[in-house]
């Protein structure tokens, strides 16, 4: 371990200081995040003794299925138009010199530095019945009524695929970059069209950027909470909507807790799943 | 050759658009901020601060700003040691548990957030903690550590350890070779790791939600409740001035990181 002293006493030394070292910061992440999660665990299995009463619940009554049912279809949905709206972006800052892909990558990572209660807003202001969207469109007479843009599931996946498309458009440009352009050149030279050689050789080379860029999107949109409370209107009622009401609302814990516990569990499924085809520092934007 | 140029133009256009759908919601507060009008007009009726001075003159926004800067301040000093240590062990250990130490460290970004600001209100009410500016900076703390970890693990990546060894072999001890050898060279990706710690506190809504109260709740907390309410201009000019805060602070960390690289 170290080159002055190889002694076996010196290198104990130096597993205890490395531990001290990262001692505080797991601290607070144990005290922080393991500590409540499993403060939640316990709360939705055990009042007055054990009872699997909050999962009969969340797996049996209507309202708990059907938002379960409606986030995943959302997310499903915001993954989807996600990676078409994605892979082209993605695609075109592989293909274009240096400079301008650091330009288009630029435009893409700077809503991400803006709150995302800052983008609901953002999102109220364009879409909302006396919104500039409508205003523009009554303006110029294509419409005589406003449209119903926001307070429904469109404004809630318009909003949510705002936010999560730079974690699409990242994780597709690290892994089209390692495509090597010869193999392009490769195709083109041995006579297939431009088209053949992006479905034959490009396509499937990305997919592993696809995959990440899909998981990451889709497991952040399950937990999303600001944006479809702010947007959906009330009758979107998201899985991470779910939980906040029966906190706030009806001081229903353990019903709230079994609700966290089986979003936990689907989320880390996938990314079990996920991890048995593509490294998960990949999808965590490691590399 | 038609087909080529025809697929290229609409791979152009298609990128357009998206990047304008990216870019618009990001520019149209400024506008909105800037207009006289009490409800949204397009176009703007006529420039006016109002926005502003209704902003700074008002002192339940002015308490929730004190509160905000002073928890991403105080997450700052704290979570940037934290990282740094961790980080440096994290690299320089052959400890096979440090794997494990270094997913630990990054939970809070798989762990959906609404389910760990639930658990954190809990454990809070158990120990009053709830409503308070000591429980706020810790949750901060906790959210931003993985910013800083990862920031710092990458800046330790291009760092040769046996340059802390050398000045060890000279004498200096563990602590002074870090302090004169390491941190200087891996300054700019602590400091980057700091920014964006001070960034997510500052952002933070959905702990803050759950566990913020009475005096102590933070700018977000307070523009959501104003947001489910009605839409107040008001907002247009704090989003205003806190999106040109995060992008002011972004620059500040890319640039350093990149005269790092260069």
């Amino acid at each position: 371990m170290t080159v002055s002293d190889p002694s076996q006493k010196h290198q104990r030394r130096e597993h205890w200081l490395m531990l001290a070292l990262v001692s505080p910061a797991l601290l607070v992440i144990l005290l922080l995040i393991v500590l409540p999660v499993g403060w939640l665990a316990w709360q939705s299995i055990y009042h007055d003794g054990f009872t699997l009463e909050n999962y009969r619940r969340v797996f049996t009554e209507d309202i708990y299925w059907r938002s379960f049912a409606l986030t995943f279809e959302i997310s499903l949905a915001v993954t989807l138009i996600a990676l078409l709206l994605g892979y082209p972006v993605a695609y075109l800052a592989n293909s274009v010199p240096k400079g301008w892909s650091i330009l288009i990558l630029s435009l893409v990572v700077l809503p991400f530095w803006t709150s995302v209660l800052v983008r609901a807003y953002a999102w109220l202001a364009l879409l909302q019945r006396s919104g500039v969207i409508n205003q523009f469109l009554r303006y110029f007479d294509v419409i005589s009524e406003p449209l119903a843009l926001v307070h429904n599931s469109f404004g809630t996946v318009v909003a949510t695929v705002h936010i999560l498309l730079p974690f699409m458009v990242l994780p597709l440009y690290a892994t089209m970059q390692k495509i090597p352009g010869d193999l392009m050149q490769a195709g083109a030279s041995l006579g297939a069209s431009p088209s053949l050689t992006f479905f034959r050789v490009f396509l499937p080379l990305s997919l592993p950027g696809v995959l990440a860029g899909c998981t990451m999107v889709f497991v952040l949109c399950l937990g999303f909470y600001i944006t479809p409370e702010l947007l959906g209107g009330g009758r979107t009622v998201m899985v991470s909507m779910l939980v906040s009401r029966n906190v706030e609302l009806y001081n229903q814990f353990g019903a709230a807790s079994a609700v966290a516990v089986v979003l936990l569990v689907s989320v880390l499924a996938i990314f079990f799943v996920v991890s048995r085809f593509i490294s998960l520092d990949r999808v965590l934007g490691q590399k | 050759m038609m087909r080529i140029s025809a697929a290229r133009i609409a791979l152009y256009v298609i990128s357009a658009l998206v990047l304008v759908y990216l870019i618009l919601p990001v520019l149209i507060i400024a506008p909105i901020s800037f207009s006289s009008a009490r409800f949204l007009t397009f176009p703007p009726p006529s420039f006016s601060t109002r926005w502003y001075q209704q902003y700074f003159t008002n002192p339940a926004w002015m308490q929730a700003t004190r509160v905000t800067l002073t928890v991403a301040l105080f997450t700052v000093v704290i979570a940037t040691p934290c990282g740094v240590a961790a980080a440096y062990a994290i690299s320089q250990s052959k400890l096979r548990i440090m794997r494990v130490v270094h997913m630990t460290l990054l939970l809070p970004l798989v762990v959906p957030i609404i389910i760990t600001a639930v658990g954190i209100f809990f454990v809070y009410a158990k120990v009053g903690l709830v409503a308070t500016l000591p429980g706020l900076v810790l949750a901060n703390v906790m959210l931003g550590l993985p910013y800083v970890v990862i920031s710092v693990l990458a800046g330790l990546q291009s760092f040769d350890p046996a340059q802390e060894m050398v000045a060890r072999s000279l004498g200096m001890n563990r602590l002074r070779s870090f302090f004169a050898v390491t941190l200087p060279q891996i300054k700019s990706s602590v400091i980057a790791g700091g920014i964006f710690a001070f960034i997510s506190a500052m952002d933070e809504t959905i702990v803050a939600l759950f566990i913020s109260g009475g005096q102590y709740q933070p700018l977000t907390k307070r523009m959501f409740t104003a947001l489910r309410d009605e839409i107040d201009p008001t907002i247009a000019a704090i989003s205003t001035l806190m999106t040109a805060a995060s992008f002011l602070l972004v620059l500040l960390a890319t640039t350093r990181q990149g005269r790092k690289a260069g």
